[in-house]
């Protein structure tokens, strides 16, 4: 394999086009210069640092420095499902219920990828394990928060509705299907689209980065295929969990709708 | 039927009743006073405590769904989780008769929920719940929004039913259409409930 390295003049090039674009929202008189300029410098710093912390940990190839890195992504990502819910469960029960369902849909996903398809040579080598657990969890977080949200959202909009089931004899989870269906639709409709429009509209970064590097197309393709199934099935893992867990929290064992369990305004 | 007995929930003093098989209790009290937080307790929708019993069997004993087909409840402003009507029944073709009784069009089905009108869509809550042979019902102002002759056909047939055993809480603004239902009636004000004695439901 051969690639186009990258020294640190280009990149600067590169940066120079955000400059640019910062000064042209001045001359516009667009305020977001400082916000993009500060999200820039935000994005060179974490990913200089995640260069070096992968460089260590490669070199380690460690399965305790390995869980313990992904330990903290995955904290990362319960901390994030919990700031993308307005008005929605308590933030320890947001944190708890998004860590967990993290927990359970990135690591049951990752370990299948690397025991059966991947296979490296040890299974937890974090040059496989890391990548693949990092982009399965980007977008299983995306789908818990997106489910969470939405069945929150529709437990108080749908409340009437909800109780009515309830005083004709439906269970907590008859009377709450509807508003579980809602929220895995919302929670799934970003991988389903991304499914569908691969290829088509977008080349997956992955797929285009492997490109890059010069490994031949259909390699490259097959690599994005075995990536996409694991994201679809660690979302929808992720997703259920997090959204039955959801239902059992928003409800009591008399079968009752407790929304006062959520945060207010 | 069904005895309630130191029934306690925030906004409410603790509440005693018994109401036997077709008996009809009214019960009526100003805005927030608490029957609406009453009828819910009763009906188990929000925390509560209290000694409750149908026909002998604690309340605990009893799972709740099956406890809320028994002892129906029938909000105000009944909800609806579907647009399409018939969804909301078992047997929607079974309903044509009671449904005319109760002068609700026919073409009620052929539109969507949202576009029935309050009356309406009171008294399909009413025939939705009787669907189910609830043996207690708990109406909230089930006539509120009807004119004087739909009203008199929502109490023939709630006077029907009890006949056949139904026993009934209800509330009502209407302190004729209380004297006219119930043979028992209650006064609720600030959370506190006490039977109406008779001299005072005379005045």
């Amino acid at each position: 394999m051969n690639y186009i390295r990258l020294d640190y003049w280009d990149l600067g090039l590169a940066a120079l086009l955000l400059v640019g674009v910062a000064a042209l929202s001045l001359a516009l008189q667009l305020k977001i210069e400082k916000k993009l300029l500060w999200a820039g410098l935000r994005c060179a710093l974490q990913l200089a640092l995640v260069g070096l912390v992968l460089t260590k940990l490669f070199e380690l190839v460690s399965p305790w420095w390995t869980s313990l890195a992904a330990l903290a992504m995955v904290l990362f990502a319960g901390r994030e499902i919990m700031a993308r819910q307005e008005r929605g469960f308590e933030p320890s029960w947001a944190y708890g219920i998004g860590t967990s369902a993290m927990l359970m849909a990135a690591a049951l996903v990752t370990i299948f990828a690397l025991t059966t398809a991947v296979k490296p040579d040890p299974w937890y080598d974090p040059r496989y394990a890391l990548p693949l657990l990092g982009m399965i969890m980007g977008n299983t977080m995306t789908g818990v928060a997106l489910g969470l949200q939405r069945l929150t959202e529709g437990a108080r909009q749908q409340r009437p509705g909800i109780e009515a089931l309830l005083c004709l004899g439906a269970s907590r989870r008859a009377a709450l299907l509807p508003v579980t269906r809602q929220a895995l639709t919302t929670a799934l409709m970003p991988i389903i689209n991304a499914l569908a429009a691969t290829g088509l509209v977008s080349l997956p970064g992955m797929m285009t980065g492997q490109i890059l590097a010069g490994v031949e197309p259909l390699e490259a393709v097959k690599y994005q295929l075995m990536i996409m199934f694991m994201i679809a099935g660690g979302t929808t893992l992720g997703a259920v969990v997090a959204v039955f867990v959801g239902v059992y929290r928003l409800t009591d064992s008399r079968d009752r709708l407790r929304l006062d369990r959520l945060a207010g305004d | 039927m069904l005895s309630i007995k130191n029934l306690i929930r925030p906004g409410l003093e603790p509440v005693s009743l018994e109401l036997a098989a077709g008996e009809c209790i009214a019960l009526r009290g100003p805005s927030g006073a608490g029957k609406s937080l009453l009828l819910r307790a009763v009906a188990d929708l929000d925390p509560n405590e209290g000694e409750l019993t149908l026909d002998g069997t604690p309340r605990e004993k009893i799972p709740a769904p099956e406890w809320r087909r028994r002892v129906g409840y029938i909000p105000a402003e009944p909800g609806w989780w579907s647009e399409r009507l018939s969804d909301h029944f078992q047997d929607w073709a079974a309903q044509a008769g009671p449904a005319r009784r109760l002068k609700v069009s026919p073409e009620a089905e052929t539109r969507r929920v949202s576009q029935l009108s309050t009356g309406e869509r009171q008294r399909l809550a009413l025939l939705r719940a009787l669907e189910h042979r609830p043996e207690v019902l708990l109406l909230d102002e089930p006539t509120g929004p009807l004119d004087e002759e739909t009203t008199a056909a929502v109490e023939a047939l709630l006077r029907e039913k009890q006949e056949n055993g139904l026993a009934i809480l209800w509330v009502t603004h209407d302190k004729r259409q209380a004297e006219r239902v119930a043979t028992r009636r209650f006064w609720i004000d600030r959370g506190r409930l006490r039977e109406e004695m008779l001299e005072e439901a005379g005045q």
